[in-house]
């Protein structure tokens, strides 16, 4: 493929098709359509508005995860604990507001206590020189423990209004999305347009080059963990909001949900490889496996199976297509 | 030299496309038993291409390849190891935490009569391979335990280990010092006395005029001939190579006399090295010479702060700076071109926009927000400036070759705007056009009042291009520092030995 872009006159000029053809998300979106328009025609309801607002929603906090996992794999990293920390900063803001708190701060506490949980592990990380895996596989079990204790692993119920939110539209949209959006764009702004985004890709390039450019690197993989981590606690309000309770357990798993909607979306656990845009595309490949089967009436065990092979099948057709390229 | 034995492996008119290139035409090549066989012609000029195409790793588009007299197919590289033909690579690639019996075991280890594996008859088999090769090394160490030299040898005494009737050794001094230069020189002599066919890729000219019988050389996919080494010298070699007539590579204009920009005052660091001192003025190169290990990359890496030191003193212009980490040290206006440019010196991943801006974001940005249009324009002059050879700036640095990566290398620092360039090893595994292309880019450094402190093992470069050459022998220690007029390859090596002082 890279020969063909190579011929004399398309250099600069190259067609808006072979522009596109040429991004790294292409055969993603490609597959989404193929996806969309299949289930579609099966299923008229699948395109229904009710439809897509519904699975918007149910994705939109593993969508908020996932873009702060994106960076973290970026980096070469993993965050497992996010799952954990989600729990974290919704029972944290759910026990605040029991306590009578009002709800902004107890929300705001509640996020900002979260995002430190993963500038602890990022320093844990860098300066314990612990591998990612561990320090956040160690984290997960911690926090998860921590919010067990917090709660005595009981749900705690907040105000009536918390719950408002998840119900709450905007032109016809679930505000939760909305959320998720803005996420996705502050993503995608800090990949493209900052230091500290450009430093990530760097880093997970290599980490010894980065840091002999200059690049921080202590400073750096604590930024990405406390982004994993504020992503999480992001998401830990609105499954708050959404199940009307603090509740112990949510999240759980969610880390591996996150993880994978990163890699369909083609980023790469070794480092440096992966984007904001691919990783949308991902989660929303991964919910329409799910949603689409249930419209269908496909067993769910069914649906896990084939969520499960398409992560192992994006790798490698990924992989397949780079040896192509060379 | 006059062990040759019988043809061994021909290749006749091989042509081989790849889409839109054709990197080999109607290349003819054949090497005896017994006989070393350099591969020479600059990157790009389809060594790698011709040797993978032998080991079964490419197929050929069309030609004809014989093993011992006989037509053979070579599908893929088990086909190539069952004929007899290995082939050591740049990047070493051996097991590192088993031992060196069990890399030479690796897949087929040996079993005792219960099945169980018969360590001792593996160890017993491998020590007899080292010890006919005359390797100091023992079978049941591990590998990582090893140095990079030993780790090469054992690779080589694994192939020998293996019947392997052809061994091809591409760049296999990158990483060697001079005496273990000496040691694989004879390592390579006792394969040739068995019988074994060599085909020796390097870009040194010493060392091919020193083990090679006979020499090939390639130039954009075409043989351009095949010569004894006897009947030709390093001089017309190298324009055979390039086409045209290169003259004196290392002559640099030399700017001598500028004001001190760098002062390093009794820098210790324990274990590393010890009491270095050293001025470098504008427009002038100092070079460090040492052997591989004997500290001298420790050196400048703490000089940029990328090692910490336990005392000692760094004056820039006149004035005592702190450099703790890299990032003070880039602030001071130093940069460092690492040794190991592909794992230290690139984020290969990335474009070469990324890597020239790489350590001037902070330049080019406003509360961490970068100007995109300032990124590639700065990108854009740089490559140009430097003349890397690419379809665009966008393109990701590990698909470019070794002199191109090393002008990226430049380019972030130009980009930087640094005063004091550290090249360490600036010029290994990189071709003779592009060799020149540096220190032509070096001479422009100078010109401009930049200082440049250079490593170099390569005593024709070293003894060319440095204005004065300190010397450090093993555990960092500076065994003084010639001026030009004082130059002489026998007093370095010696120095270096730790033999003589200035």
């Amino acid at each position: 493929m890279k020969t063909k872009t190579k011929t004399p006159n398309d250099g600069t000029q190259m067609s808006t098709f072979k522009r596109l053809r040429s991004m790294p998300e292409f055969n993603l979106v490609l597959i989404w359509l193929v996806f969309t328009i299949a289930l579609s025609v099966i299923n008229p309801t699948f395109i229904s508005a009710g439809n897509v607002t519904n699975l918007l929603r149910s994705t939109a906090i593993v969508g908020i995860l996932a873009i702060g996992m994106t960076f973290v794999i970026i980096t070469g990293g993993i965050d497992l604990s996010v799952g954990s920390t989600l729990a974290f900063s919704g029972m944290l803001a759910a026990i605040l507001m029991d306590g009578g708190m009002g709800v902004a701060p107890a929300i705001i506490i509640g996020v900002v206590a979260g995002t430190l949980v993963g500038v602890i592990q990022g320093l844990i990380i860098h300066y314990g020189n612990v591998p990612a895996f561990i320090a956040t596989l160690g984290g997960m079990a911690i926090i998860r423990g921590v919010v067990m204790l917090m709660s005595n692993a009981n749900k705690v119920l907040v105000p009536s209004s918390v719950g408002q939110f998840a119900v709450l539209k905007l032109f016809g949209i679930p505000a939760m999305v909305y959320v998720w959006l803005v996420i996705v764009v502050v993503g995608i702004v800090i990949a493209k347009y900052t230091i500290f985004g450009r430093n990530v890709y760097a880093i997970g390039s290599d980490q010894e080059a980065a840091r002999l450019s200059g690049i921080k690197i202590s400073k750096n993989i604590c930024y990405v963990y406390a982004f994993s981590a504020f992503c999480a606690s992001v998401a830990g309000i609105l499954m708050l909001t959404r199940l009307g309770s603090g509740t112990p357990t949510a999240g759980t798993s969610y880390e591996m949900d996150a993880v994978a909607a990163a890699v369909v979306g083609g980023a790469s656990l070794s480092g440096a490889v992966g984007s904001v845009f691919g990783t949308v595309i991902g989660t929303v490949i991964i919910a329409m496996i799910s949603n689409g089967g249930q419209l269908l009436g496909i067993n769910s065990f069914i649906l896990d199976i084939a969520v499960g092979a398409l992560i192992v099948i994006a790798v490698f057709i990924d992989k397949k297509s780079k040896k192509g390229g060379r | 030299m006059e062990s040759m034995g019988k043809e061994f492996v021909r290749m006749e008119n091989i042509c081989k496309e790849f889409p839109g290139v054709k990197a080999l035409q109607d290349v003819n090549f054949s090497v005896c038993s017994g006989e070393v066989h350099a591969l020479v012609g600059e990157n790009g000029a389809g060594k790698s291409t011709l040797i993978k195409t032998l080991m079964g790793v490419h197929q050929r588009t069309s030609g004809e390849i014989y093993v011992e007299g006989k037509k053979v197919e070579i599908p893929n590289p088990i086909a190539a190891q069952e004929l007899g033909l290995a082939a050591v690579y740049q990047d070493v690639t051996i097991a590192k935490h088993l031992s060196v019996a069990e890399n030479f075991f690796l897949g087929r280890l040996l079993k005792n009569k219960i099945g169980l594996v018969d360590w001792d008859r593996m160890y017993h088999e491998t020590q007899a391979a080292l010890d006919e090769l005359n390797i100091k090394v023992d079978a049941r160490q591990l590998v990582h335990s090893l140095s990079a030299a030993q780790q090469e040898m054992v690779i080589i005494a694994k192939k020998f280990f293996q019947h392997s009737k052809l061994l091809i050794l591409d760049e296999p001094t990158a990483l060697l010092a001079n005496d273990e230069v000496n040691e694989l020189f004879k390592i390579i002599q006792t394969l040739k006395e068995r019988g074994t066919a060599i085909i020796y890729i390097s870009h040194r000219m010493e060392e091919i005029f020193k083990v090679c019988d006979n020499i090939t050389i390639l130039k954009d996919g075409h043989t351009v001939t095949t010569l004894k080494t006897s009947e030709t010298d390093e001089n017309d070699l190298v324009s055979k190579m390039v086409g045209r007539d290169v003259g004196d590579m290392y002559s640099i204009e030399h700017f001598p006399g500028g004001e001190v920009t760098l002062e390093v005052k009794d820098l210790c660091a324990e274990g590393r090295f010890e009491h270095v001192n050293m001025t470098v003025r504008k427009g002038e190169v100092v070079g460090i010479f040492g052997l591989v290990g004997s500290g001298r990359s420790e050196i400048v890496r703490a000089i940029f702060g990328a090692d910490p030191v336990d005392s000692g003193e760094i004056i820039l212009h006149g004035k005592k700076v702190d450099i703790h980490n890299p990032v003070d040290g880039i602030h001071n206006g130093i940069s460092l071109l690492p040794e190991d440019r592909k794992t230290q010196g690139l984020a290969l991943g990335s474009s070469i926009t990324n890597n020239i801006n790489l350590a001037s974001y902070d330049l080019i940005s406003k509360l961490g927000f970068i100007n995109v249009g300032t990124e590639k324009q700065k990108a854009q002059k740089y490559s140009d400036k430097l003349r890397v050879v690419t379809p665009s700036i966008a393109q990701k640095v590990i698909n470019l070759s070794g002199g191109n990566q090393q002008k990226v290398v430049i380019g972030k620092w130009l980009c930087r705007e640094s005063e004091i360039f550290i090249f360490d090893e600036p010029t290994v595994g990189i071709d003779v056009g592009a060799k020149s292309e540096i220190y032509k880019l070096m001479e422009e450094l100078l010109s401009q009042g930049k200082s440049v402190i250079m490593i170099s093992s390569y005593l024709p470069e070293i003894m060319g291009l440095a204005d004065r050459i300190m010397v450090i022998t093993d555990g960092g220690k500076v065994m003084g520092t010639l001026e030009r007029e004082e130059f002489n390859d026998e007093r370095l090596l010696r120095m270096a030995s730790g033999l003589e002082t200035a």
